[in-house]
């Protein structure tokens, strides 16, 4: 029997077994993506409210895309016209939405453990859709569902993750997804923004500071986005990051032929990827973007619809 | 007057455990003795408990003047009698700073009014502490100041400390510092390690202490003034102390008891296990213990921060650093350190009496003629601690609902009943 679970919050505390079940309940909302009506009627009448506290296009419109296909509506608050600017705390913004009685709250904010302190404060789930440096679940999930898709399982990969680690909810997320499935998880990027105590975040983790080294026999890549800040912030200079550790045709030869090319968005070409990989038959950054409306969908209908069987979905078993 | 009998009464200074009575007449101690009689006394029945000399705790924050929502010296010395404490030392950094005789004497007549227990301030080092000028350190002395800090932030240069401590130097005043390097520091929220890597929050390392220790132990060894470490929380730091001591430099530390207790492990997303330093690693906590038990460790402070309960629920990068910790200090310590075996029950009251007494050039004995300030414990009483029920204004405790085992039963301050469980 599978655990069942209120809230999302992070990847880490999950197990691979319900991990599998959200990737399997996916399935059926992957359809839903093909077809030419989208709609489905499941939550009409309820409301999702999208909690963005920190600047969103993809994930902000990837949720609300989800709810609108599941027939709820969404109710959108965002950082710039919210009352944080005026000064209210974040507990006095979510305690007034939570007021207007969504269903569930998805939140997306620059503090770690913002998604944790606002679940144990309100009655309804709440969907992390990115706390600070710590875990961005939902991406997690979908790489996780494309990865899967192309390669049939999960279990035992080579993965190789590049770029600004510490700083990357992203990352964490990945990496304790796939550690799960006992993937072998090698990490890339200059030393600062790899730590020694990664190794320890999760089991099968290891560090390499040459790209060459890294990508050899992976059958996973996935570039991170490296944000000006953050070069910035150690005194990296972007040229030294691009010729170190840019991920291109030439150094991508050294993973396997068939090697996958994942990338969280917002891509910066020719900065941590070569266009000619980004746009490369190996890519699948798009498949990530609708692979993320079908998962957000399956959690959606989990976390607020759910009580009967996905199989009695309309248009989800064809 | 008061007769407390049959305690077991253990003073350091005098070398004394013994079971004895005492008699206070007044605001002091009249005899310390077997069977002592006075007909017109009070009687106190010490049985199974400890007579102490005063607890003195060097490091506090009242928050009085500016911040009486979230602490006054009146809620704050209720909470310390509750904690055993007979004396505490406010630090300056309240609104407005206190970086001059008017802010010192406000303090000290509002605490003879309202206080529980014996205030003795502390002064900024600079004014404002802005890490500037020096501030007016003598003027604030004769007001009643014990001692110098920018506490909140390390003295900003080690030019500025130069001068602060050639000049408390010639006035006999410790200068107390909050070790910290700025850069290392900025933006960080707890200790950087696996669990700061895990939770996703900005992590400073422990040297981030310990090279503004290096750097103060150096300025100490120039100067010849007289140093104290302020919540020293890692292994490197004190081993920087312990240098010092050997080569004879009057340099001393205290350690507060929430980082002889938790470790970074213990710290997630509440906010009141936020602190400053941070809860440290394994390491640097069991190096913390060896200090405490071996003598490296002069005193244990408690840092008591109070926070008004809606500044402190917020998220976790957001809330600020600092927790209560009156009431926990002594329970902690008997259950952390005298329980587990690692220090000797003398050893225990030394570190909150003659240690700390001796940072701010104080004796502290418990005997005829002494004032009057006594602690009075259990090792064994059974008691859980509600941070709601505590005489603090503020809750911010990451000990809230701990069960003990041990407590202070009654504080005395100059021959008066401060506190009686």
């Amino acid at each position: 029997m599978i655990e069942r679970f209120r809230h999302l919050l992070a990847i880490e505390p999950l197990s691979a077994e319900q991990i599998t079940f959200l990737l399997d309940q996916a399935k059926p909302f992957q359809q839903i993506q093909r077809h030419p009506l989208k709609k489905l009627a499941t939550l009409r009448g309820k409301s999702v409210a999208l909690a963005f506290f920190e600047a969103s296009t993809r994930t902000r419109i990837s949720f609300g895309t989800a709810a609108t296909r599941l027939g709820a509506d969404s109710m959108s608050l965002q950082a710039e016209s919210s009352s944080l600017k005026k000064g209210e705390s974040l507990i006095d913004t979510v305690h007034t939405l939570e007021a207007m009685k969504p269903d569930c709250i998805v939140i997306r904010h620059a503090a770690s453990g913002a998604a944790e302190f606002i679940s144990e404060r309100v009655a309804v789930p709440v969907i992390n859709a990115g706390d600070g440096l710590h875990e961005h679940p939902t991406q997690g999930l979908l790489d996780a569902l494309t990865i899967r898709d192309r390669r049939g399982s999960l279990d035992g990969l080579r993965i190789t993750i590049l770029g600004d680690i510490l700083h990357s909810r992203v990352a964490r997320s990945d990496i304790h997804l796939l550690s799960k499935f006992g993937a072998r998880i090698t990490l890339c990027g200059p030393a600062m923004w790899l730590p020694r105590e990664l190794d320890q975040l999760a089991p099968g983790v290891r560090r390499s500071f040459s790209i060459e080294d890294a990508l050899d026999g992976a059958d996973v890549v996935m570039a991170l986005r490296v944000q000006s800040e953050r070069l910035n912030e150690p005194s990296l200079p972007r040229d030294e990051y691009i010729r170190l550790y840019q991920l291109s045709q030439a150094r991508l030869a050294r993973a396997r032929p068939d090697a996958l090319v994942l990338h969280p968005g917002p891509m910066i070409r020719g900065l941590e990827i070569e266009p000619a990989v980004a746009d490369g038959p190996q890519s699948c950054v798009l498949e990530q973007v609708t692979n993320g409306i079908a998962v957000r969908m399956a959690l959606l209908y989990l976390l607020i619809g759910g009580t009967g069987s996905i199989e009695d979905l309309p248009n989800a078993s064809d | 007057m008061l007769l407390i009998k049959n305690g077991r009464v253990i003073d350091p200074a005098t070398k004394t455990d013994a079971t004895l009575d005492v008699l206070v007449d007044g605001d002091r101690i009249a005899a310390v003795g077997p069977k002592l009689d006075a007909a017109a006394a009070e009687v106190i029945d010490a049985s199974g408990w400890i007579v102490a000399p005063g607890f003195i705790d060097l490091h506090c924050h009242l928050r009085e003047p500016g911040d009486e929502s979230s602490e006054t010296i009146e809620s704050g010395t209720r909470s310390a009698a509750r904690g055993g404490f007979t004396a505490v030392c406010p630090m300056p950094n309240t609104r407005p700073v206190n970086d001059n005789a008017s802010v010192t004497r406000f303090i000290v007549d509002c605490a003879a009014s309202s206080a529980a227990v014996r205030v003795w301030p502390i002064g900024a080092v600079s004014a404002s502490s802005k890490g500037e000028s020096l501030a007016e350190i003598a003027a604030m002395k004769q007001a009643g100041i014990v001692a110098v800090s920018d506490d909140g932030h390390p003295v900003a240069s080690a030019k500025l400390l130069r001068q602060a401590m050639e000049y408390c130097r010639s006035l006999n005043l410790p200068v107390i510092d909050h070790c910290e390097e700025a850069s290392l520091f900025a933006g960080a929220v707890m200790r950087e390690g696996d669990q700061s890597l895990r939770l996703g929050l900005r992590g400073m390392p422990a040297a981030t202490e310990s090279i503004c220790v290096g750097r103060d132990v150096q300025v100490a060894a120039l100067t010849g003034g007289r140093l104290h470490i302020a919540h020293l929380s890692a292994a490197e730091s004190l081993a920087l102390v312990r240098q010092a001591k050997s080569a004879g430099l009057p340099v001393t530390c205290e350690v507060t008891p929430h980082h002889f207790t938790l470790t970074d492990q213990d710290v997630g997303y509440d906010s009141r296990f936020k602190v400053n330093p941070p809860i440290a690693s394994r390491a640097d906590r069991d190096a913390l213990l060896a200090g405490l038990a071996d003598g490296a460790v002069d005193a244990i402070a408690t840092d008591h921060a109070p926070h008004e309960p809606a500044r402190k629920d917020v998220e976790f990068d957001r809330a600020p650093f600092g927790m209560i910790g009156f009431e926990t200090a002594l329970a902690l310590a008997i259950d952390e350190l005298y329980h587990s075996g690692r220090i000797t029950l003398p050893r225990l009251v030394e570190l909150f009496t003659t240690g700390p007494a001796r940072v701010l050039g104080k004796t502290r004995r418990l005997a005829e003629g002494e004032p009057g300030d006594l602690t009075l414990f259990s090792l064994d009483h059974p008691w859980t601690f509600h941070a709601a029920e505590s005489a603090s204004r503020s809750h911010n405790s990451p000990f809230d609902n701990r069960a003990f085992r041990g407590a202070p039963m009654m504080t005395i301050v100059a021959g008066r009943v401060a506190f009686r469980r």
